[in-house]
């Protein structure tokens, strides 16, 4: 049985046929769609490596049936920057060292695209950190991925600002 | 991960009917489900994706007071809607205090209630588990016991439900609104789960087919707005599931405790209510004395089902830790760290 759905992928709408409804979004990402950008990890959602936005919100994609869906406007780490512009987020964690290895950082990165998104953190660290929580970082990077977020959340909020 | 058919239900009825099939499992946002899944420890023959249903994504006000929460409502979506989070401080607490951000906006109130006990006993296939297997035998006994019940358990299964967001919900009296094949149904959530007693594969009162629809939140619950908590003590500072939590919640009236309200978590296979501690407290003034006799109550019957014995203590010394803070009042923002019995949230009004 064929499965045919449509998917908004980082502004570009694909019409995608699966043969299996046991694809996930990540999978279907990196192995049908190939962005890679995204990592998977755990497969099972403990570490956030592979999370994207999906309608404007981070999930776990190893944890969601591509099949269900249907008609999602899913954004990924390919999709952030402006051509050679990187987002905010990207900028701030190279300027924080908000990374050494970087398997985790395509997660992190959306993450905190979410996070400041949500809303919720304000300038506190504390609320950062436990917003951040979904995300694994085995080479300990937090106190630079905590100093990133906080700045490219100050930066989103003062360039809002002046569009306003 | 096994094969398995996909339907994509239009209605509740179609839902129902395509669901009444032997190994059909409903499909929400599948964030537990798929975790199984892919384990191999429950393989389903058939998915009925519900996520499309039109309706069951709203959080009503209802006119004689009291709230009606979808199915499909998103954790994060419930806790961050003011108006409910202002009526049901606790439960909006227990919510942002589980999981993590991504999947807090992922997973649903239905799906919430249905998940199943994180025993890692029950999610390795090489262990023996009569949740899984009935009548393999439980491993779970004489192991590794943290995360394990103290409280109504049975010689067959010690495990316990997970949930935080279930804790002050069962405290508040809400109400599971079910629909089967002959109609809805109506059934408190503290009578939702099941004990293990004999048949621990049977973890709800839920018939073959039958969906949870919503969940109502009946008109009294919004009185204990202004001193109701959340409390849970977990192995890590976020992102954990819980050793032993606690719902408090309390109506003051002049200086005495007027009605309360007390319900436990990580220490049994449903959300644990407290009612012979909340006898202890009615009428009695707040303070440590009655909140020791109310903790000491609760746990009357309690009795460790491994190396937990620990639990025990922790969890007398969190219900008085509980009522202690919900007593001091329901902080008027949302704590940094919601949940945390270390931060002293009646600082936060100074």
């Amino acid at each position: 049985m064929s499965f045919s759905l449509t998917l908004t992928v980082n502004g570009e709408t694909r019409a995608i046929d699966l043969d299996d409804p046991r694809v996930t979004i990540l999978d279907l990402l990196r192995e049908r769609l190939h962005l890679t950008g995204s990592k998977k990890g755990c497969d099972r959602g403990q570490c956030g490596a592979c999370t994207v936005l999906v309608n404007g919100r981070r999930v776990n994609s190893c944890l969601a049936l591509a099949v269900s869906l249907d008609g999602a406007d899913v954004l990924t780490i390919e999709g952030l920057a402006r051509g050679d512009a990187l987002h905010p987020v990207q900028a701030a964690f190279i300027d924080h060292d908000g990374f050494q290895c970087g398997f985790c950082t395509p997660g992190q990165i959306m993450s905190a695209v979410g996070l400041i998104r949500e809303g919720q953190a304000g300038d506190d660290p504390e609320r950062v950190r436990e917003g951040m929580s979904g995300n694994l970082c085995r080479c300990g990077a937090y106190i630079g991925i905590t100093q990133a977020v906080l700045e490219a959340q100050a930066r989103l909020a003062s360039e809002q600002g002046e569009a306003a | 991960m096994n094969r398995f058919d996909y339907v994509r239900a239009g209605s509740v009825a179609e839902a129902v009917a395509a669901a009444a099939e032997p190994g059909a499992a409903y499909l929400a946002a599948g964030t537990n489900l798929l975790d199984l899944m892919k384990g191999g420890i429950t393989r389903p023959t058939r998915l009925v994706d519900v996520t499309h249903l039109p309706g069951l994504d709203r959080i009503e006000a209802l006119p004689g007071g009291g709230h009606r929460v979808g199915a499909l409502v998103r954790n994060s979506d419930l806790a961050y809607d003011a108006e409910f989070a202002r009526a049901y401080p606790a439960v909006a607490e227990a919510l942002l205090s589980g999981a993590s951000a991504q999947l807090r906006n992922a997973a649903t109130l239905a799906g919430n209630l249905m998940q199943r006990t994180r025993c890692p006993y029950f999610y390795d296939p090489a262990s023996a588990c009569n949740k899984r297997d009935p009548g393999a035998g439980c491993d779970a006994r004489g192991g590794e016991t943290r995360l394990h019940a103290v409280l109504g358990w049975s010689e067959r299964c010690i495990a316990t439900h997970p949930s935080d967001l279930c804790v002050p919900l069962v405290a508040l009296d809400a109400v599971v609104e079910i629909a089967g094949k002959a109609g809805t149904r109506e059934v408190a959530l503290e009578a939702f789960h099941r004990l293990p007693g004999d048949a621990p594969e049977r973890e709800t009162v839920l018939e073959p087919g039958e969906m949870i629809v919503s969940l109502r939140l009946p008109q009294d619950a919004a009185a204990f707005a202004g001193h109701s908590r959340y409390l849970k003590i977990r192995d890590r500072t976020s992102y954990a599931f819980a050793v032993v939590s606690a719902s408090a919640a309390l109506r003051l009236e002049g200086g005495r405790i007027g009605a309360a309200r007390l319900a436990l978590g990580g220490v049994a296979l449903k959300p644990w209510r407290a009612r012979a501690a909340e006898a202890v407290l009615a009428g009695a003034e707040p303070g440590e004395a009655s909140f020791r006799a109310a903790a000491d109550a609760a746990l009357a019957e309690a009795r460790p089902s491994g190396d937990n014995a620990f639990k025990i203590e922790l969890a007398r010394r969190l219900i008085v830790r509980t009522l202690t803070l919900a007593a001091a009042g329901t902080p008027e923002r949302m704590l940094a760290l919601p949940a945390s019995a270390f931060a002293d949230g009646s600082a936060l009004h100074a």
